[in-house]
């Protein structure tokens, strides 16, 4: 019994963190039609880079800010830079965003080495407390704690703030909010840099739990697109609950049946896939 | 126009025909992955180029028909007709499932399943170790033997295995795109909608063009695996889709020729170029960039709107 309760927790935890990176890809989705392929660079450039800095100075915030913020700002000059010259055309910006995936990765592997590495946990989560007669980590909770509080930020922003609206706002008729006077550009490099800064966040908070390592890139980029074609894409709500599931079973798919664990994943995917061909929660 | 460029094909030809008598046999070698990846590449561009469906794990197909190919004369026994049938067997099977998932999305999300489908097939490579041979891959593959005069086991005769099936694959997909059915995923590529109320089925030309493209992907996939002897999930690999996704941009996608100029470019270059440093992959990934910005229309592109200037059509 205590078994599955500690799965079920491991699951939801997991579940938080791939919420964490898929929130910035649905994001920039679905306000602004750009599959960022390079998002699964930001989680692997986040944890790296929280790596070296929770190394240097023994402090995890610091290391969680250095990771998420400097991805941030690798997110707002490849969009300043490089994306928004490609305004229309969605498959130059996809081709660029791929390239990207391969040269952030190379370059990582080059600066970190090919090692595996993990990143110390904070001191307060590094305990764990008994769930029956197993003992489950403090560290993981958190996890789901940062996940939710995540989950109601993005909210709060999108739907009670003023910057919120103006996003709204942009995506639905730019022309027409330029013209009272909202910075469009702004906006949309400002959903950008959020979306990068979660996917940098994701790598230094997962860093503890699973670890950076050359490759990693490609697999959460993988697991981000079945949360939201799971879930809908271009919806956050839809990213939340695509996660949870992705995370669920992921867990229990390596539990009971470790070899064929992929297929926990991709065989509900492709049901779903052909049921609900706009996910679970699609955009309205 | 036409006798120019029918002067060219058959020059190109004779080049091809005498490459091994002048080359070296080192680059024999590099000549050999060079038609095997414009096989792969030009299948691609009958979904990219023709159909308009960008596929980002194009490896699918090549992988499990190499590994096919692979298994089949390691462990069942070396009849080159029967690994042959079993790798491109897999390789429709992989296009016949994948086509049903993946065609029912459009955009973003066709990108997204391509990509997570062949990644999937990559996990089950790298773990299926009794089968796949897992990371460490598939060595001793045998080259096929044919009792044919010429001996398939040095370069020069597998040059020629090689380039028998490269010329029969490049005038069929030629012909497959200038048939009526060609002219039609043409038209569906433009406008989908138009084609549809003109009474085509659209999803069934498109899902024929998927296993067509899976097909000779899988050709391509079964003649590495012979070449090289060894099969890894690298074949599988979102690496090894990048590589040949970029050999048709670069070429320039809906020519056939230009993905051919494609993969010529990218297998000499990473040749060259890791012969001075480990970092291709980031120059591979530059590229992207580079041709993005400065040569969307891809090299073909480029040269033949160049040429159209002073050459009347």
């Amino acid at each position: 019994m205590s078994l599955w309760a500690i799965q079920l927790l491991n699951g939801i935890s997991f579940g938080m963190l791939l919420f964490l990176l898929s929130a910035g890809l649905t994001l920039t989705f679905g306000l602004m039609n750009i599959l960022n392929l390079t998002h699964g660079s930001y989680y692997l450039l986040g944890g790296y880079i929280g790596l070296t800095v929770a190394r240097a100075t023994g402090n995890f915030v610091l290391a969680a800010l250095a990771g998420s913020l400097a991805v941030g700002v690798i997110g707002i000059l490849t969009q300043r830079g490089l994306l928004n010259k490609f305004g229309r055309d969605e498959m130059g910006q996809i081709l660029i965003t791929f390239g990207l995936l391969f040269l952030f990765g190379d370059l990582a592997l080059w600066a970190w080495g090919g090692t595996p590495r993990t990143i110390p946990k904070p001191p307060l989560f590094e305990g764990s407390f008994p769930v029956g007669e197993v003992m489950f980590p403090t560290y993981r909770l958190f996890l789901v704690g940062i996940g939710a509080a995540t989950a109601l930020f993005l909210w709060w922003f999108q739907e009670g703030t003023r910057v919120g609206a103006q996003v709204r706002a942009s995506v639905d008729d730019a022309e027409m909010s330029e013209g009272v006077s909202v910075n469009v550009p702004l906006v949309m490099t400002g959903v950008f840099a959020l979306g990068a800064v979660l996917a940098g966040a994701a790598g230094v908070f997962g860093g503890p739990l699973v670890g950076v390592y050359p490759g990693a890139d490609f697999e959460v980029l993988l697991l981000a697109f079945v949360v939201v074609i799971v879930g809908g894409i271009g919806s956050l709500k839809g990213a939340l609950v695509g996660a949870l599931v992705v995370g669920l079973l992921d867990t229990f798919g390596r539990a009971f049946m470790p070899e064929l664990s992929l297929f926990a994943i991709f065989a509900p995917m492709a049901i779903i896939l052909l049921v609900r061909p706009a996910g679970l929660l699609p955009r309205s | 126009m036409k006798t120019i460029l029918l002067i060219a094909a058959l020059v190109a030809l004779a080049i091809l025909a005498l490459l091994p008598q002048v080359l070296p046999t080192y680059y024999v070698g590099l000549v050999i992955r060079v038609l095997i990846f414009a096989i792969f590449a030009m299948s691609l561009d009958l979904l990219m180029g023709y159909v308009g469906l960008p596929s980002l794990g194009h490896s699918a197909f090549l992988g499990v028909a190499a590994y096919g190919a692979g298994i089949w004369s390691v462990r069942v026994g070396n009849d080159f007709l029967l690994s042959l049938s079993f790798g491109l067997g897999l390789a429709l099977a992989a296009a016949a499932i994948f086509g049903v998932l993946v065609l029912r999305a459009r955009g973003p999300q066709f990108l997204m399943l391509t990509l997570a489908l062949s990644q999937v097939l990559w996990g089950i490579a790298f773990k299926w170790k009794p089968v796949t041979g897992g990371d460490d891959g598939l060595p001793g593959i045998p080259r096929p033997v044919l009792g044919l005069p010429w001996d398939l086991s040095g370069p020069t005769g597998y040059y020629y295995f090689t380039l028998v099936f490269f010329l029969a694959a490049a005038v069929l997909m030629y012909l497959i795109v200038r048939s009526p059915f060609g002219h039609s995923l043409e038209g569906i590529r433009e406008t989908e909608t138009r084609m549809s109320a003109l009474g085509y089925n659209v999803w069934l030309h498109q899902y024929i063009a998927f296993l067509i493209a899976g097909f000779f992907a899988g050709l391509a996939g079964v003649l590495l695996a012979y070449y090289n002897g060894f099969v890894s999930p690298t074949e599988l690999h979102v690496v090894t889709s990048a590589k040949v996704f970029l050999m048709v941009v670069l070429g320039g996608a809906g020519t056939l020729f230009g993905p051919f100029l494609g993969a010529a470019v990218i297998v000499l270059m990473e040749n060259v170029i890791s012969g001075f440093t480990e970092r291709w992959l980031s120059i591979m990934g530059l590229l992207y960039v580079v041709v993005v910005v400065f040569a969307p229309a891809g090299i073909y592109g480029f040269v033949r709107s160049s040429l159209r200037r002073w050459i009347p059509a």
